[in-house]
């Protein structure tokens, strides 16, 4: 089912703020299994210029992934969610993320297209402090595989 | 030893580096990033959708090409950008060996704004799991 093209151009609003914690880091760079002093050590942290543990540079995908699902799943927009797939992922950080940050992210709908049967959709989610500091944009292609396909 | 960006010209290769998923890594990245899709943990539910069995997170795999970035600068925030394509699967068995992804990386481009331009090259079983893998570095 071709997905519906009235989306392009929509916006979804910042949800609640995500507060990131220095343990949420840890987590997810023992999850990825780098042991860079950086993501543990406020002082390693420090060291380099930063405030406090600094977040690896994919991290962001925790606040995209939250709000490009809120758009996949919007039931209007006719994606089989079941038959999606991540296509591509991008990031462009305006400066690292660091524990403490509290993150908003608005999403907004850039492209829809078919290509050999399957329904793709890209993304761009903007990510930003509550006080409306920009801190990274992240580019997401989802495809739907057709059956097909 | 900080890499500078004089210190490196476009050829410059970063030190390759092998990574290894076990299923337990899969279950630990699920947590760490929220990303609960069955087909990275649910064998049956995999192979019923057409897949080899379970596989690593894309995002998994993206997040570990990069180490070879940010293990060569030291600083993970001088990767000021960073994308990937999703070219194949990564099925990681579970067996104690796991899946092994091997990672190399070299300068593309020296760029005007004290950034450098890596290329990745990401293979599984001697197949390129990542395409169009390019960060961009800032460097001192």
């Amino acid at each position: 089912m071709p997905l519906n093209p009235d989306f392009v151009g929509r916006t979804y609003p910042a949800g609640e703020p995500y507060l990131v914690s220095r343990e949420r880091i840890r987590a997810f760079a023992e999850a990825i299994g780098d042991t860079n002093p950086a993501y543990r050590d406020v002082s390693a942290a420090q060291a380099l210029g930063y405030a406090d543990i600094v977040a690896p540079p994919t991290f962001a995908i925790v606040l995209a992934l939250r709000a490009s699902t809120q758009v996949a799943h919007d039931p209007e927009l006719g994606l089989d969610y079941t038959r999606v797939v991540h296509g591509e992922q991008r990031f462009a950080h305006e400066r690292p993320i660091v524990a403490g940050d509290e993150l908003v992210v608005i999403t907004t709908v850039e492209s829809i297209r078919e290509a050999a049967g399957n329904d793709m959709i890209t993304t761009r989610g903007d990510i930003s402090t509550t006080a409306g500091e920009a801190v990274c944009t992240a580019h997401s292609l989802l495809v739907s595989r057709g059956a097909d396909a | 030893m900080t890499i500078t960006w004089d210190s490196v010209d476009v050829g410059t290769e970063l030190p390759p580096q092998s990574f290894t998923l076990q299923r337990v890594d899969l279950i630990k990245y699920a947590g760490a990033s929220g990303d609960f899709n069955i087909i990275h943990w649910n064998e049956r539910f995999a192979t019923e959708v057409g897949l080899p069995g379970v596989i690593a997170h894309g995002m998994l795999t993206m997040a570990e090409a990069v180490r070879v970035v940010t293990d060569w600068t030291g600083d993970p925030g001088s990767v000021v950008e960073y994308g990937v394509r999703f070219t194949r699967p990564v099925p990681v068995p579970d067996t104690d060996a796991g899946a092994t992804l091997e990672v190399s990386g070299k300068v593309t481009a020296k760029n005007d704004d004290k950034t450098v331009t890596v290329t990745l090259t990401t293979a599984f079983e001697g197949q390129t799991v990542l395409a169009k893998a390019v960060a961009r570095v800032r460097l001192p």
